[in-house]
């Protein structure tokens, strides 16, 4: 016992140096009070927003009620407004993106994880990565100058005249649509789904898929009927986190998607969303009637958002315990 | 799992007749309610149809991620080329032009107006977001408000920024009658608290236990352990989380577009409207003006230059400190 230096010669720096008996007692019950309340204020923030955002559209609601969802009048001069056009055009750009992303993603995951040198796996995972890093405005800009014009002067045209007894390929071929916005959100939200969708296929237990070699399968049969069918839930808790995305992405569909309130069936018809109304008319409004429109847009947004998020993480936490993930 | 749960449950001889059970159509399956077992599906096609089908999805796949990458390379072209030649030591020197008949001008309000937003939103975020995510590490790893935090950070995270601009909008601007860049720090802070809380989480949660024995062992209160122990072993990675959550913030436009708005002025402070170089980009590049767009580019290039790189480097110096 004697050996043990009194003094210990390493003793990290701060840490069990002596502390005041009546500090010691506060100082600890402090700290749990302190971090709790930090960690709760998260929580705390989302029920705000949904509070301040329903008592904003206070007025909205009670002017218009529940017809304010289906009608599609805007005419913010004779104070008549409805929401059918923001939210017709913010599920159909959103259905074409999921549409184009989907099998995009499904595919690139496969490829990280099963068919590229883990090297090489890693490059190409890390330039999808850095598509999620460019901001939004940036995509917007693009998408504005570069995209739409390409659009408007080579795909449209040609889609209207190879595939147009499809009724969704018509419209003035102008680039700014409905069409040019799903394309620019489907490679936003492209690698967070490829995120998701690699993670999923690589918890898929080797022994697994060798079984599936082992009898003689494809790389494609084993990845159809052995991993996408393990990970199926977790792919569609990916597909979610990729919808919630989309609905809500603001200044990219700004740029391309039009600011006609109008409702049309072809998708090269310059309409609106929800997110790029509210980017385009807030600083704008006029009156306090309009501002409350506006607001309750958020609000019907910010509800479905949520919800599609809720769905989406308590579905992947279940997947992820029954697949043995640790949180 | 359920790959194989099929085939064995079944318990179909495997040289199952192959007529009895053609493409699904011919007769009802053999064994019941049974779903089909893959061995009979492979039965059904002939191996040069199946290395076709396998052939046909690697090179999708290869498609696919080539048409990433040409994206990214397509959006980094563009903004290079058109925003290069915006660059000039006016650009970083001068205020935007508020008039569209003014040409010359450049960005340095804007610069200086994103920069003070986004430290002001770091002020407010980190803190609160690390202390958060040290109760999700340290205090509450398994406890039902962790949970709870959890999924609610993540429906924060995933939230439309625009839903925290309008937040923002009506809690800042609203009651005080004016738009302020206070207002936009606030939204973006608001944007940055969840992905700070979670990456700190996932942080602290690497430091191995065994660290936080010894110094609980050598008598050190529970916040000692945690602020002089676990922060600091886990340094580098918190430093990276917060960067990189700060850099991703300070692209951000929608929430500042009715909170910090915009202002041809120079920047003097926080309390007014505040140019930035994101709504202004947006203002810009929608215009008709040759100037201003041209003025857009140059601030698409540097937010993007910015951006990537901060994300590559930090990505790169962390994956080294962890290989270490």
């Amino acid at each position: 016992m004697s050996a043990i230096p009194s003094e210990a010669p390493n003793r990290p720096r701060g840490v069990a140096t002596a502390t005041p008996r009546g500090a010691r007692r506060f100082a600890d019950p402090l700290f749990h009070l302190t971090v709790r309340l930090a960690a709760a204020s998260v929580a705390v923030l989302v029920v705000a927003i949904f509070i301040v955002l329903v008592l904003d559209a206070r007025l909205s609601i009670r002017t218009f009620g529940l017809k304010f969802l289906w009608s599609d009048v805007w005419l913010p001069t004779n104070h008549q407004f409805g929401a059918l056009s923001s939210i017709y055009g913010t599920l159909v750009s959103t259905a074409i993106a999921m549409a184009i992303a989907t099998p995009l993603a499904l595919v690139i995951a496969l490829l990280l994880v099963e068919l590229l040198h883990p090297a090489v796996s890693r490059v190409v995972g890390t330039a999808i990565e850095l598509l999620a890093a460019v901001p939004s405005i940036i995509y917007g800009m693009w998408g504005l100058f570069v995209l739409a014009p390409f659009m408007g002067r080579h795909v449209e045209p040609w889609l209207s005249a190879h595939l147009g007894f499809i009724p969704v390929f018509s419209g003035p071929p102008l680039g700014i649509g409905m069409l040019t916005a799903g394309l620019i959100l489907a490679l936003m939200i492209l690698p967070f789904i490829t995120a998701v969708a690699r993670d999923v296929l690589r918890m898929v237990p080797q022994v697994t898929k060798e079984a599936g070699y082992g009898m003689g399968s494809t790389t494609w049969e084993v990845t159809r009927k052995v991993s996408l069918r393990y990970g199926l839930q977790g792919i569609i808790g990916a597909l979610f986190l990729g919808l919630g995305r989309a609905l809500g992405e603001t200044m990219a569909v700004a740029f391309v998607a039009g600011q006609l309130m109008q409702v049309k069936v072809g998708w090269f018809w310059n309409m609106n969303t929800i997110t790029s109304t509210l980017a385009n008319s807030f600083t704008e409004a006029s009156d306090k009637l309009f501002l409350s429109v506006l607001i309750e847009l958020g609000l019907i947004l910010f509800a479905i958002t949520v919800t599609i998020q809720l769905i989406a993480q308590v579905w992947l936490r279940r997947v992820g315990r029954s697949l043995g993930s640790e949180r | 799992m359920s790959g194989f749960r099929d085939a064995t449950r079944s318990g179909a001889p495997l040289e199952a007749p192959a007529t009895a059970w053609p493409g699904g159509q011919a007769g009802a399956p053999p064994s019941g309610s049974a779903p089909i077992s893959p061995q009979r599906q492979l039965r059904q096609r002939s191996p040069r149809t199946r290395r076709l089908a396998d052939r046909a999805v690697r090179v999708f796949a290869w498609a696919a991620a080539w048409l990433g990458i040409a994206v990214l390379a397509l959006i980094l072209y563009a903004v290079v080329s058109r925003g290069l030649h915006a660059w000039s030591t006016d650009f970083f020197t001068r205020a935007t032009p508020g008039d569209p008949m003014q040409t010359g001008g450049g960005m340095a309000n804007a610069i200086l107006g994103t920069v003070l937003i986004t430290a002001f939103a770091a002020v407010l975020g980190i803190p609160l977001g690390l202390l958060a995510g040290i109760y999700l590490a340290e205090i509450g790893r398994g406890s039902r408000l962790a949970t709870a935090v959890r999924i609610m950070a993540n429906v924060l995270s995933g939230a439309p920024s625009i839903i925290v601009g309008i937040f923002a909008y009506a809690l800042l601007v609203k009651p005080l009658g004016h738009y302020s860049g206070y207002a936009g720090g606030f939204a973006l802070a608001v944007i940055m608290l969840p992905v700070m809380a979670r990456t700190a989480e996932d942080m602290l949660v690497m430091v191995p236990n065994e660290m936080r024995e010894s110094a609980l062992a050598l008598g050190a209160p529970r916040w000692k352990v945690t602020f002089g122990v676990v922060l600091r072993a886990a340094r580098s990675g918190l430093v990276t989380g917060a960067v990189l959550a700060l850099v991703r913030v300070s692209g951000e436009t929608a929430p500042l577009l009715f909170t910090a708005f915009n202002s041809p002025f120079w920047t003097r402070g926080l309390g007014g409207p505040t140019a930035n170089l994101t709504v202004t980009i947006y203002n810009f590049a929608l215009s008709p003006y040759r100037n201003w767009q041209d003025l857009a580019w140059g601030a698409a290039l540097l937010i993007v230059v910015a951006v990537l790189g901060v994300s590559v480097v930090a990505r790169l110096l962390f994956a080294r400190e962890t290989e270490r």
